[in-house]
């Protein structure tokens, strides 16, 4: 049983992995338009979003899946990794913004001359590629080190975390920072001399996003079966007998907290040329809560449960947007309601919460009243590791 | 008393009748007689007569030749009718101008001659209606009067005030003669007036005379001495501001406080009694706030709307609405309208908590993290729901006209709304101390707070107290939103702006402590208002705000009040 379920999960990645990441921009690029077989521009630009989201989710759920760290601030380094990007894209403009004018438009528009210092390194790709994975990991770093230091834990870190992400994009709204304001950054022509209009840069960057998941599910897959993966779990379930046990619990939260936000970081940084837009609205609390209710939809404590809930709940949203824009977030907000409260296991843990159920209503004889052991439904088969569902008390 | 009341009014209807026949004679005399009539009507402080000279210097007094070869003064009446003809109103006696059968007379424009003015006698008309309104019996329109003059830089009327200097019976008006007489005569040629003046502004740290002396100090044309009084003054004024500042600052900072308070009690409770994370809490003051509203729209002209969904069965379109007819109240009536919208926001917030706690948080209260979610789920459909049902601007709630207003204290000002805040807030606070502390219900709901399993076995119906404790928070969060009607938007997402804050209260206040929370509102709304003002910008002030928080929770992670506890969690 249990290898059966490894089984399926590898065969279901690989598969996943060979659709999008050969067969779909395969369609894109060698099929004519208006082919059956013709995956649009726009729906390669639509999966790339949806993957980066999924990347996010990852983090989220490496945090608070794994390590029991719920993180609601988790859209602030994915927005500071998009930020980044971003003014290495606005470099890239050059002068061929609005105002013809050799720094972005909006200094020009705020009375700039010169480029400020900070502004000055970020025509060059690779410094930007730095900063990229170097602020999100100092932003998680200072802040990681203040709130475990003082054993900040459970709702209080998710409170302080969303404090957090409240105070960054407050920041960035304001002008005189000097990062677009509330406008944020787009317009964006070039990446490294690719145009980005064109249909082939934004396949190459679809790709690189797939890869980026493929990379990033495979590492936490690594990171979660070593040794590493085994305390993470513990501090989750129980992080005083690991820490009364002589495990440092600070250092391994301070560790996989980096990680999560420089995931995050590298996912915003391939998410902004794709959208083509950064703006302050993208740090808000509510896009932080989001993320984390792609994972709780997908399936807590799975890898590849995040990734189904980020792509399932955007795709949702977009329809819903389209279908209904006056309901859809009666439908977000219900969906939420109802996947808590019935599905505890999300997506993923549905077929098991299914045949459970089906267990206890179809044979109701076996088990007599004398056997009082009731199957409880989110019970899940023998699991490699104690337990996940101790996860849902921290 | 009620004698002497009727004397009083006969007295004055005498008074009345005098100085509309003084009015009259003004107003048909000539040349220095005129000028003495109309000073001598100067300080008669009676209505009419400011009305009628107002009129005069806009050629709205008009002259009716009676048959007999008299001329009677008449005005004319607003309201035309149909034909464009109006009654004319008699100056003498305030009576309608009849012809000899007695019927009204009317009249179109142009039917009747205005009374001539020159300017020479509009601007005597102009002083006589100053120094009318000086003697205003009303004491705010006389102080506006006083304050207009001062500011009119002309020295003319020097004299004017200084004679109602001596009648004067009020303080604040006499204060405010005297800052006026000072600030005219600055521009005096004297400079020893001049200094003299400026040493009295200093006194009486003028704070809207800092301009002028300003001007003066800068203007290389005055004499030596007069700039260095000057600047004196204006030091003196700039610490008297610092300090005005520094207690407005303290003021809105205790209000902020007490709105905060009252938001974060509701969160205290439902967070930290009970461990439920709601992120619907900050619908729950939306509740409020709208209850605020329809209550409002229920005195006045009604409430009313519908919604068609987009779906249709068998044909017809799906939809609900609903009317609430208006009382279409008026005067005090209306007014106290927030009187009964006060208890009804709680208990339609209670009424949702309840609803809330019943249908989804009661089967969380094992997973906390998960409860999060499912609230904040709650919080989208709520929103939209606003949306839905009052659209997605913000509504206007018109504060009652008792709350409306302020008073100032040494030029500090009190706006009797937040007062009102303030003092509610600590009514509140109060209140639920002593719901908490002083009843049975109090004591069950700290004896499941604090171990479930055991005051269960007492014999304590948790889930009931659940539910109770649940809906006081979130009635508590109503009522602050019938409070954030009277200051700010109401809105859709009215809630969402507090919610972080609230939060941040709750967490510095020490987890489970209204004492904490107590103290720490009051810490975080007076540290904000302080901050907005040191850094010059409310959302600099915000940040460093969160920033000294998160590290105030390094020095103290379980905020001001933890509450001890030898048991891990």
């Amino acid at each position: 049983m249990q290898r059966k379920a490894v089984n399926f999960e590898l065969w279901g990645v690989v598969i996943a992995t060979f659709i999008l990441l050969v067969v779909l921009p395969g369609l894109n690029a060698f099929t004519p338009e208006g082919s059956v077989l013709h995956v649009s521009n726009f729906a390669i630009n639509l999966y790339g979003k949806y993957l980066c989201y999924g990347i996010v989710a990852i983090s989220v759920d490496l945090l608070w899946g794994y390590t029991g760290l719920l993180c609601l601030g988790q859209c602030l380094f994915f927005a500071l990794g998009g930020y980044m990007m971003g003014m290495y894209l606005m470099r890239m403009i050059g002068d061929l913004g609005q105002y013809h004018q050799p720094i972005p438009d909006f200094l020009v528009f705020l009375g700039w001359s010169k480029l400020p210092w900070f502004w000055r390194p970020f025509s060059n790709f690779p410094f930007a590629a730095m900063m990229v994975t170097l602020l999100p990991g100092v932003v998680a770093l200072v802040f990681g080190f203040l709130a475990f230091r003082s054993r900040i834990r459970g709702v209080y870190f998710s409170i302080l975390t969303q404090a957090l992400t409240y105070a960054g994009s407050l920041l960035f709204f304001r002008n005189d920072l000097l990062m677009g304001g509330n406008n944020g950054f787009t317009d964006f022509k070039f990446l490294c001399g690719f145009d980005l209009r064109q249909p082939a840069t934004q396949r190459g960057l679809y790709i690189c996003t797939v890869l980026l998941l493929l990379g990033t599910y495979l590492l936490c897959k690594w990171l979660t079966a070593t040794k590493f993966g085994k305390v993470q779990r513990a501090i989750r379930d129980s992080e005083n007998r690991v820490l009364f046990s002589g495990y440092a619990t600070a250092h391994f939260k301070l560790f996989v907290f980096v990680l999560a936000a420089i995931i995050a970081g590298l996912a915003g940084a391939l998410y902004v040329p794709q959208v083509g837009i950064i703006n302050p609205s993208e740090m808000t609390p509510d896009k932080s809560l989001e993320a984390v209710v792609w994972v709780a939809v997908g399936g807590r404590g799975t890898l590849v449960g995040p990734v189904i809930g980020a792509v399932a709940v955007n795709a949702m949203k977009s329809w819903a947007t389209r279908a209904y824009p006056d309901l859809w977030l009666l439908f977000l907000g219900m969906t939420f309601i109802l996947v808590t409260l019935f599905m505890p296991k999300g997506i993923v843990g549905l077929p098991k919460q299914i045949m459970a159920l089906k267990k206890k209503f179809l044979s109701p004889k076996a088990v007599s009243s004398e056997n009082v052991e009731p199957v409880p439904a989110p019970e899940i088969e023998k699991m490699p590791e104690p337990s996940n569902d101790t996860a849902a008390k921290t | 008393m009620w004698c002497l009341a009727w004397v009083q009014v006969a007295a004055r209807a005498e008074d009345e009748a005098a100085v509309r026949a003084k009015l009259v004679q003004a107003i048909l005399s000539e040349g220095t007689n005129q000028q003495q009539m109309l000073n001598g009507l100067s300080d008669s402080g009676s209505k009419v007569v400011g009305e009628v000279l107002f009129a005069w210097t806009r050629d709205g007094v008009f002259l009716y030749a009676g048959a007999d070869g008299t001329k009677v003064p008449v005005t004319m009446e607003d309201q035309q009718d149909s034909d464009g003809k109006a009654r004319a109103i008699k100056i003498s006696d305030g009576t309608f101008l009849k012809d000899t059968a007695g019927k009204e007379l009317k009249f179109a424009d142009g039917d009747l001659n205005s009374v001539e003015t020159d300017m020479h006698l509009r601007s005597s008309i102009q002083q006589t209606i100053d120094m009318l309104a000086l003697a205003n019996p009303d004491v705010d329109a006389r102080w506006s009067a006083v304050t207009k003059l001062g500011n009119s830089q002309k020295l003319n009327y020097i004299p004017i005030l200084q004679a109602r200097l001596v009648k004067e019976p009020d303080g604040t008006v006499k204060r405010a003669i005297k800052e006026a007489i000072a600030s005219l005569q600055i521009n005096d040629s004297d400079p020893a007036v001049q200094v003299a003046a400026i040493g009295q502004l200093g006194t009486l740290k003028s704070i809207g005379s800092m301009d002028n002396l300003n001007r003066l100090i800068d203007d290389p044309k005055t004499n030596s001495q007069v700039v260095k009084a000057a600047k004196n003054a204006a030091s003196a004024i700039q610490s008297h501001i610092a300090f005005v500042n520094f207690f407005g600052t303290i003021f809105r900072g205790l209000s902020l406080g007490s709105i905060l308070l009252v938001v974060a009690l509701g969160l205290a409770i439902t967070f930290g009694l009970m461990g439920v994370i709601n992120m619907a809490h900050g619908e729950m003051i939306a509740i409020g706030a709208y209850t605020t509203y329809v209550v409002q729209n229920i005195f006045g002209a009604g409430f009313a709307f519908s919604i068609t969904l987009p779906f249709s069965v068998a044909g017809k379109q799906l939809g609900f609405g609903l009317h609430l007819p208006g009382l279409n109240a008026t005067g005090w009536f209306y007014q106290s309208y927030f009187l009964f919208a006060i208890p009804l926001s709680f208990m339609m917030a209670a009424l949702a908590g309840l609803i809330l706690e019943r249908t989804v948080i009661q089967f969380l209260y094992r997973r906390p993290l998960e409860s999060l979610l499912a609230t904040w789920g709650v919080s989208l459909v709520m929103q939209q729901l606003f949306r839905m049902v009052f659209g997605a601007n913000n509504v206007q709630v018109n504060s009652p006209s008792w709350l409306l207003g302020h008073f100032a204290l040494n030029d500090v000002s009190f706006g009797y709304n937040r007062v009102f805040v303030i003092s509610f807030a600590i009514l509140i606070v109060v209140g639920v101390w002593m719901l908490l502390s002083k009843t049975p219900l109090g004591l069950l709901i700290r004896a499941v707070m604090q171990n479930r399993s055991m005051a269960s076995c007492m014999g304590v119906r948790t889930s009931r107290v659940n539910m109770m404790t649940f809906a006081l928070g979130s009635g508590l969060a109503g009522l602050a939103g019938a409070f954030l009607s009277q200051i700010g938007n109401v809105g859709p997402s009215l809630g969402q702006s507090y919610i972080v804050d609230s939060f941040m209260t709750v967490v510095v206040g020490g987890v489970g402590s209204i004492v904490g929370t107590v103290y720490s509102a009051v810490g975080i709304g007076t540290g904000d208002q302080v901050l907005q003002q040191v850094t010059g910008s409310p959302v600099m002030g915000k940040i460093v705000m969160l920033t000294a928080i998160i590290l105030f929770l390094q020095w103290k992670p379980g905020g001001l009040f933890s509450i001890r506890s030898r048991s891990l969690d």
